[in-house]
């Protein structure tokens, strides 16, 4: 909503400057977001230099200058003029601009071929003189002004606000002005109506009763034998000053009168109405044409104003072309109106329309300004285009009551915390224009017809400290104690899982929940395409399947980048389904190029399984979980791994349902997305999943007991089918028996010469340990053997020799 | 003087001069080797008369105890003498690059949400979670947003379903809905979160993050709202002194409205929180409509408080000198190097915020 504080004065009597009365704008929440200096057709006319000025190449009278118009912008520019020389001060019209002399509006256009961005201007052309012979000479004061208007525009300015939509109100002038004036700036001015006689010309209006009639009130009145024209030079400029492009006298003084007292009306031509006007609700297959020069094709239920022949336009959105005025319009008929905001809405959304009409009306217009709009358009028609002006026809088919709402006395200091007493409560709201009656405990309160969005006790107190102001209330000290934990028990795992990957070397990612669905096709391993009905492009067009969508992206960006080594991760949502709650909060981390660079004291070493597997492990001790907790499966792994090289964990009591994956990132893929890379390697851990499967993290830890005993190492290597894998050997060797062998690591694996070819050869190192006593060689070579016996028995292995 | 008085101090002289391992080892055989002069006199102690026996045997003993200990003594010497003049052979070129490590960081919006868990936590918030789809009824209705409604337009909305009715969480408003249809009064909550809106541009992403805040019980007025705002800000912003403004505006959700803005000055191009004369609109807040609280199943004649809602991206970018929204979501490598935090740097009520 834009105004000037000029116009602000028809309507409040006031003394304070702009600066005050734009601080108290948002001071009473109606926002100033900005404040600029008024536009006007002179304008674009700007002060510019000649740089350089030569010969057209295929014209002999014409020059191509090389214009300065500030801001460090050179433009090529053809012109005429003797006089253009290197150096000259001048006036510049760029395209887009109106030559006042000949109403001729600029374009970029070839001239024998050169093209010229604008023109250089002579005194007649500006209408400033009848001087036609060169272009504008300009002194050397204008030496430092180039790139600024030469017309000195006047120093009013324009300033527009961000009304709330809680506010139609407010989209008037008058209703500003009401505000400012509740708020101690001035008094209000009432509203000048002439006395004019009426005739008692008449055209018949019918409003078809429905169900979802939106039109409950048609105002209207004829005013016939005028002469319509362009605006007088004051009303041009008002529009002009809020950005509203005047087009003629009686389409400016509806605007006008919209803007000034929030208060649409339309303006029909009343020779093209046919008989008489029905305000019904729109039929099947038929379609407007409508003033912003677009067909509409209706649905039924839409609120038409129509004729005998068809619809006039849409009640409360916009009119059409077939009664449109002309500047040769003799006889109108002015409409004002009240249409139901939300049927309002609605039509316009379906036929994706915007008007300000349908802004104003969707946010709810005063039902009681019906008639104060046909005064004051008719006041206005008749001093600027004559004519004649016949009774107003008011047709109702709903009464408009006033809201009623009690409010205690102390309500509003409960809700406030301050103290506001019942005779302040009560001014407040009078100068805003509710009408209040004292009584003992509480306060009758009448909402005026222009506030719909008044409709509690609660909104009577934004109200009242609105106008009192927000910085009454003093601030409460928050206390300081606790009565819940801040972060549930899911929620310490998010953000210690968060952080552990992050200690792994990973950078943390935050990227959108949304991707491309070609990719994400790479990441779905049989979960549903969740695909957004209105993306913001189509490569963001589904929900994420999997954080893998998102991160191969990012790793292949930032190697395209020249990143070599890449270790990101991203904690977050992915989405199983469309519902709220089919989401699960996952870790997804990815690396690509070395684990360690290649450098003056080592090879490099690229990053492979074993060490995003570690990473993974490392994250889920230090969520509580114990090693021997969990296992490794390759059974039903994610299709997006590579199937040899990748992994599923759960845990040992419930192996169907694993948490975790790892592995490497199927090749198919890397090379499908052209991502160029050595290794590629990740993992996932549905968070959601494992912290519900986890046991609570204990309270206590297992007792510490240490031996005091020799302890003593003995190393095995087995000849072992290759498909026989290292944990499954490694849980037989700890369960020969559990309180001596302590520890066990696999040292070697070979697999190649000597070896049967469907074998290969894997060696342990035991650690062989008792609490209670130092073992006897003999004691260890029970041990060992019994090692070997299970060892060879359950896997069919052979003791390597 | 006795021989053996003699031997005593020839062996300590001769120690005292030795220098060397192998000279040391020859000393050592030459006294206690089998057939070591000290070694010997032992076997002379059988061949005293009874009144000298106990005299001499004292004495060598004695004699044999300072004289190993004279040994281990230069012993230890010699050692010290020889790693020294190892050492000394034994430089290499310690300004060689070590060897690399990769350094985590923790995304700032992450870092930013713990800060602001961390200030919540210490007067008494818990930290509540929503999904991220939603249905319409949570993300608007209940908040007092009915269809048809112009305030929907503030909200580009992004939709799952044709009919509108599954979409993208907005804001993170709903969760105030979810929260109180789960328990009973107070709620005392914060939810921070991801927001989507259809709209992409220089200063607006898809995606954002949003912080709620939610405090209901029987007498909870604006005053307690300022003085939480109050608090958090200048706990976040770490300053002392704070400069706010509360100004009314209008959200569905909560009546009476404001709209606050914090004192800033522009200082070599950053921005200084707390002192100057311009303002910086900064977030969203006022006291929960009472539709509200009754689409939520608590009585607005028993119960009322505040919520707010705060732009974390946003907070996130005042604080630590972040000038592009959108680069917090390109995932640039160097970028998150740059801006990311340690992950050992945890922010705590007890330590601070930040390092």
């Amino acid at each position: 909503m834009k105004f000037t504080t000029k116009w602000l004065k028809d309507h409040l009597n006031t003394n304070k400057n702009e600066q005050q009365i734009v601080n108290t704008l948002n001071r009473i929440g109606l926002e100033v977001e900005s404040i600029s200096p008024i536009r006007n057709e002179l304008s674009d006319f700007i002060v510019a230099k000649i740089i350089k000025s030569e010969k057209h190449p295929n014209a002999d009278r014409l020059k191509l200058c090389d214009v300065d118009i500030g801001d460090k912008n050179i433009l090529k520019v053809v012109c005429g003029a003797p006089n253009a020389k290197d150096g000259l001060l001048t006036v510049y019209a760029p395209p887009g601009s109106v030559i006042p002399k000949n109403k001729m509006k600029l374009e970029v256009s070839k001239i024998r071929g050169i093209t010229s961005f604008g023109m250089l201007c002579s005194e007649s052309e500006l209408n400033i003189s009848g001087e036609s012979q060169g272009i504008i000479s300009l002194d050397n004061k204008y030496k430092n002004k180039v790139g600024t208007s030469y017309f000195d525009s006047k120093k009013e300015n324009t300033i527009e606000l961000s009304i709330t939509p809680n506010r139609p109100d407010c989209l008037g002038v008058r209703g500003i002005a009401r505000d400012l004036a509740a708020a101690g700036v001035g008094k209000m001015r009432q509203i000048k109506t002439k006395k004019i006689k009426k005739n008692k010309k008449k055209i018949n209006v019918v409003i078809k009763k429905s169900k979802n009639q939106s039109c409950s009130i048609f105002g209207s009145c004829l005013i016939t034998n005028i002469k319509n024209q362009e605006s007088p030079k004051w009303l041009k400029d008002r529009l002009i000053a809020v950005g509203s492009r005047p087009i003629s006298a009686v389409v400016d003084i509806t605007n006008f009168i919209m803007l000034d007292l929030n208060r649409p009306l339309h303006a029909y031509d009343l020779d093209k109405i046919n008989n008489k006007i029905i305000v019904r609700e729109s039929q099947k297959n038929e379609s407007l044409n409508a003033l912003d020069n677009k067909k509409y094709n209706l649905s039924d239920g839409m609120c038409v104003i129509a004729d005998e022949s068809g619809p006039l336009g849409l009640g409360g959105i916009i009119g059409g072309t077939s009664s449109s005025t002309e500047l040769d319009t003799k006889n109108i008929l002015i409409e004002s109106a009240y249409f139901d905001p939300s049927i309002t809405r609605k039509t316009s959304s379906i036929l994706n329309l915007n008007s300000d009409a349908k802004y104003r009306f969707e946010r709810g217009i005063d039902p009681n300004s019906v008639e104060i709009g046909l005064q004051k358009a008719a006041d206005m028609i008749i001093e600027i285009c004559g004519g004649e002006v016949s009774n107003f026809q008011i047709t109702k088919t709903k009464k408009f009551t006033k809201k009623k709402i009690i409010i205690d006395n102390n309500f509003p200091s409960k809700v406030l915390g301050i103290k506001i007493k019942s005779n302040e409560i009560v001014s407040i709201l009078e100068s805003l224009g509710f009408k209040c009656q004292k009584k003992k405990n509480n306060i009758n309160v009448e909402v005026p017809s222009w506030r719909p969005d008044v409709a509690s006790k609660i909104d009577l107190v934004e109200e009242i400290i609105r106008i009192k102001g927000l910085d009454s209330i003093k601030s409460i000290e928050p206390e300081k104690n606790r009565l819940n934990q801040t972060l549930n028990y899911e929620q310490k795992h998010f953000h210690l899982a968060q952080r552990s990957v992050a200690a792994r070397g990973y950078l943390e990612a935050i990227t959108w929940s949304f991707t491309n669905e070609k990719i994400n096709n790479h990441f779905l391993n049989n979960r549903k395409i969740n695909k957004l009905i209105n993306p913001i492009s189509s490569d963001l067009s589904v929900l994420r399947s999997s954080i893998f969508s998102n991160l191969v992206q990012k790793v292949k960006e930032n190697i395209d980048r020249g990143e070599e080594n890449i270790s990101l991760f991203e904690i977050g949502p992915i989405f199983e389904g469309k519902n709220p709650g089919d989401q699960i909060i996952n870790v997804c981390a990815i690396s690509s190029g070395y684990a360690s660079n290649p450098n003056w004291n080592e090879k490099g070493r690229y990053i492979d399984l074993f060490d995003v597997k570690r990473d993974l492990l490392h994250t889920l001790y230090e969520l509580g979980t114990e090693k021997n907790q969990i296992v490794i499966e390759t059974t039903n792994l994610p299709n997006y791994y590579h199937p040899g090289k990748s992994g599923n964990i759960s845990f040992i009591n419930n192996q169907n349902n694993h948490f975790a994956s790892f592995g490497e990132l199927h090749p198919n893929i890397i090379n499908q997305l052209d991502i160029k890379t050595n290794s590629l390697i990740g993992f996932e851990l549905n968070l959601d999943e494992y912290v519900k499967l986890k046991q609570n993290n204990k309270e206590h830890k297992a007792n510490y007991e240490i031996s005091e005993y020799q302890k003593s190492e003995r190393d095995f290597a087995f000849i072992i089918d290759k498909n026989i894998q290292a944990q499954e050997v490694l849980n037989l060797i700890k369960n020969v028996d559990t309180s001596l062998v302590k520890d066990i690591s696999v040292f070697d694996l070979y697999e190649g010469e000597n070896i049967p070819d469907d074998k290969k050869s894997l060696a342990f190192k035991v650690v062989i340990q008792s609490n209670d006593k130092a073992l006897t060689e003999s004691d260890i070579n029970a041990v060992s053997n019994k090692i070997v016996k299970i060892v060879e028995e359950k896997t069919g292995s052979k003791l390597r020799s | 003087m006795s021989e053996i008085e003699k031997l005593k101090s020839q062996y300590l002289d001769k120690l005292d001069k030795c220098s060397s391992t192998d000279d040391l080892n020859k000393i050592k055989s030459e006294l206690f080797g089998k057939n070591g002069l000290i070694t010997n006199q032992f076997k002379f102690i059988a061949t005293k008369n009874e009144n000298e026996k106990k005299n001499f045997a004292i004495k060598l003993n004695d004699i044999k105890i300072i004289l190993q200990e004279k040994l281990n003594l230069v012993n230890k010497k010699i050692e010290i003498e020889e790693i020294n003049k190892k050492l000394s052979n034994e430089k290499i070129d310690v300004t060689l690059p070590e060897r690399s490590f990769k350094q985590g960081k923790i995304h700032p919006i992450s870092q930013v949400i713990d800060e602001i868990s961390s200030i919540f936590s210490e007067i008494g918030f818990s930290v509540a979670e929503g999904p991220d789809v939603e249905n319409e009824y949570n993300n608007f209705t209940a908040l007092n947003t009915p269809q048809n409604h112009p305030a929907r337009d503030m909200h580009d909305t992004f939709y799952l379903s044709e009919d509108k009715n599954l979409l993208l969480r907005t804001h993170t408003s709903p969760v105030q809905i979810r929260t109180m249809l789960k328990g009973k009064p107070p709620f005392k909550i914060i939810a921070p979160g991801r927001t989507y809106r259809c709209d992409s541009d220089q200063t607006h992403t898809p995606m954002f993050h949003q912080l709620e805040g939610l405090h209901i019980d029987k007498d909870i007025n604006m005053g307690h709202l300022k003085g939480c705002l109050n608090y958090f800000i200048k706990e976040f912003f770490e300053v002392k002194k704070l400069k706010m403004r509360f100004r009314p505006s209008h959200f569905p959700f909560t009546e009476p409205s404001a709209e606050v803005d914090i004192g800033y000055d522009l200082k070599d191009g950053k921005i200084v929180i707390g002192e100057g004369n311009k303002w910086l609109e900064i977030l969203g807040c006022g006291m929960v409509h009472p539709n509200v609280l009754i689409n939520s199943k608590v009585d607005p004649s028993k119960y009322q408080g505040f919520a707010f809602g705060i732009g974390i991206d946003r907070l996130a970018m005042l604080k630590y000198g972040i000038k592009d929204l959108r680069s917090f979501f390109e995932s640039n490598y160097k970028w998150l190097n740059h801006y990311g935090f340690d992950p050992v740097d945890v922010p705590t009520n007890y330590r601070g915020l930040s390092r």
